[in-house]
């Protein structure tokens, strides 16, 4: 679950890790007061969307006074914010955040994420605060620094002093940096984040540490033990099929193309897909639901796929485990009766009983064309769109 | 002979009272698995269809029955606590197939692992692991699209293993072992370790590895074919078409930060002499193929 920057530094400052102070802003007017109450020569007014590379996009400005605030959060409010993660039609700006201006000595990156190499939390930190990090890593990979945490023992003061002056930082800083890092470690694990990135990181002409950003993820996973975090989930912000898809148990990914597909198993679902664009098509969507595939779940997949106007055709790939072909037939037979289907479906099962299952969807009465196996399933799906 | 498992396994179930671990308990007994015990904490004493004793802890299960592998059913919250319990109790081969772990459960789990030399941890979320020609079938596939062989599989989905599996029977070749990996980002077993024991197995003559986008395990399990492995290997890498950034169905399955793609990990395996199958309906003939070749050139 990814959640807003005036959020993450929300959590940031219950863990004592220190932010620039800031004020939430719906309206410019709301905006405009931020400004005045902040009272610093300079504030940033930022835009607050669930996507990075927002100041190259437009989405971060200083404003020299709160009549500008009020202007820029005017100008922000309701613009489609497009960045590099956006995608090209961007992201509705709904609300801004309104921050201190202040002193910045130095930008750096601070990244904590999952290693899976070495299936432990890891710290990541760079002298290129500001830039697309991947691009560093690209480029000059030895420009990052890493440290990785034993978990039984949690991050310690010298992986702290390792990363400060391999980052050349100097002085007291050096201990800021090490009790930064100390609290944000605390938070990533209290929190189950399992990504927090700050970009930039920066040290105050006064030698302060501070996070001018920050970009959290949770743990889906572990979001029952976290109540409180679930405040923060901003629908908006999510695609409403992909909500819609968790609220029935169903894994769902809107994509760009018009044949729809429902598959048992998220590898199955993705080599699907993969079939799809190998004979010439274009999947709708990524759609997982489940091991069983019962007809309630394929009912509610059905309805999903099809809220998607682009689609014109349907495939339905299950590999009948446990469950026998002609079960799963009968469900997805009684399914696209419920949801009306009009769209062409092509059906591939496999099995045991899989020729019982194919009769029924034959003598089922709706247009339904069977499939052998896989690539012809792909193949006929594709066909049926002309 | 196999991987992993053979019919010298007597298996433990945690959480076989669970409507998952019952249903796939009546379904491994069927086939044929020696499931010799279960664990559920409160339960203990009872029995399992009348037949399989049900223990309160996985140490009284050991002592009682002499179980040496374990196969979790256990809902997530509790999971990782399962699978140090039963390395604690001197369990060697524990098998998971609980999905949605939270992934610092398993950081820790791992960690704990760590000390207990001679523990093997497969999964989690994974459909387990069968050795059709011993009969012994421990986790959630459908046993009956097995047959006994001599070709391993190894993968880190579910259902396309049992699409490789079917396959592989329908072209009239059975299988030594197949083993689910498992789709989360921390796990245990990885390709590199399944592919020593296949390759040390005499009873492989080759295998089929079947990987997804998210993580470098199959460029690691690529580097080791390039350097050791001696037998036939057909691959499949799913999610060509996976957009970055997202999550696909599976926690492990997403391209982050331009890695973890597709294109990167089949160019590892092709580089490594693995022969690639161009859709996931070829991958039974594929396999066919890498044998036809020959062992892989060295």
């Amino acid at each position: 679950m990814k959640i807003h920057e005036y959020q993450g530094k929300e959590i940031f400052r219950k863990y004592g890790v220190p932010t620039p102070k800031g004020i939430l802003a719906l309206s410019p007017s709301d905006a405009e007061a931020a400004a005045k109450q902040l009272a610093t020569p300079v504030v940033v007014v930022k835009a607050q969307i669930h996507a990075g590379g927002r100041g190259k996009g437009g989405g971060v400005k200083l404003a020299k006074s709160p009549a500008e605030a009020k202007d820029l959060a005017k100008a922000m409010l309701g613009m489609k914010l497009k960045t590099i993660q956006t995608g090209p039609e961007g992201q509705t700006v709904h609300k801004v955040y309104i921050e201190e201006g202040l002193a910045i000595g130095q930008e750096l990156y601070l990244g904590v994420t999952l290693d899976r190499v070495t299936s432990r939390v890891t710290f990541m930190a760079s002298r290129e605060g500001g830039v697309e990090i991947e691009e560093v890593a690209e480029k000059h990979p030895e420009k990052i620094l890493r440290e990785t945490v034993d978990p039984a023992v949690g991050f310690l003061d010298f992986q702290g002093r390792k990363l400060a002056f391999g980052l050349g930082l100097t002085g007291a800083t050096v201990t800021k940096f090490v009790q930064f890092c100390s609290a944000l470690y605390k938070m990533f694990v209290e929190t189950d984040a399992s990504l927090v990135e700050i970009n930039p990181l920066v040290i105050l002409k006064d030698g302060g540490v501070v996070a001018l950003d920050a970009k959290v993820t949770f743990d889906e996973n572990a979001l029952y033990r976290h109540k409180d975090l679930l405040e923060y989930r901003d629908l908006a912000e999510e695609d409403a099929r992909e909500t819609q898809a968790k609220e029935w148990d169903l894994a769902y990914i809107a994509l760009e193309g018009n044949i729809g597909c429902m598959v048992n198993g998220a590898g199955l679902a993705m080599a699907t897909m993969d079939t799809i664009k190998l004979v010439g098509g274009e999947p709708a969507n990524f759609l997982d639901v489940g091991g069983g595939a019962s007809k309630e779940k394929v009912t509610a997949a059905f309805k999903l796929i099809l809220a998607d106007p682009a689609v014109k055709a349907v495939l339905v790939n299950i590999f009948g485990g446990i469950m026998k072909c002609d079960v799963i037939a009968e469900g997805i037979i009684a399914a696209a009766k419920e949801v009306q289907l009009k769209v062409p479906l092509v059906v591939r099962l496999e099995g045991t009983n899989v020729e019982l299952g194919k009769e029924l969807l034959r003598n089922s009465g709706l247009a339904i064309t069977p499939a052998d196996n896989l690539r012809q399933a792909a193949e006929k799906a594709v066909a049926a769109l002309k | 002979m196999s991987i992993l498992v053979n019919e010298n396994t007597k298996v433990l179930c945690q959480g076989i009272t669970g409507s998952a671990g019952s249903f796939h308990s009546k379904q491994m007994l069927e086939y044929g698995t020696k499931l010799v015990a279960g664990v559920t904490p409160g339960k203990g004493g009872t029995q399992f269809e009348g037949k399989v004793p049900v223990f309160d802890t996985v140490a009284d299960a050991v002592k009682q029955t002499g179980a040496n592998t374990s196969v979790i059913f256990v809902p997530p919250p509790f999971a990782a606590d399962s699978i140090m319990e039963a390395a604690d109790a001197g369990v060697s081969l524990i098998i998971t197939i609980t999905e949605g772990i939270p992934v610092l459960d398993m950081v820790r789990a791992k960690r704990y692992l760590q000390g207990k030399p001679g523990v093997r941890l497969i999964g989690p979320n994974c459909p387990g692991v069968i050795t059709p020609g011993a009969k012994c079938k421990i986790g959630i596939m459908p046993g009956h699209i097995h047959k006994p062989g001599r070709i391993g599989v190894v993968s880190r989905s579910g259902t396309l293993t049992y699409e490789a599996v079917h396959q592989l029977t329908q072209l009239g070749l059975g299988q030594s072992t197949a083993v689910g990996i498992g789709g989360d980002p921390v796990n245990g077993t990885d390709f590199v370790d399944v592919l020593k024991l296949f390759n040390a197995d005499p009873d492989t003559d080759a295998v089929i590895m079947i990987g997804e986008i998210g993580g470098s395990a199959e460029e690691a399990g690529a580097e080791y074919v390039a350097r050791e492995f001696t037998k036939p290997i057909a691959g499949f890498i799913a999610g060509q078409s996976a957009p970055p950034g997202k999550r696909m169905g599976h926690a492990g399955a997403i391209i982050s930060g331009g890695k973890g793609t597709a294109t990167e990990k089949i160019k590892a395996m092709e580089a490594a002499g693995i022969l690639m199958a161009a859709s996931p309906a070829e991958l039974g003939t594929t396999l066919q193929e890498a044998v036809k070749r020959g062992p892989k050139k060295r």
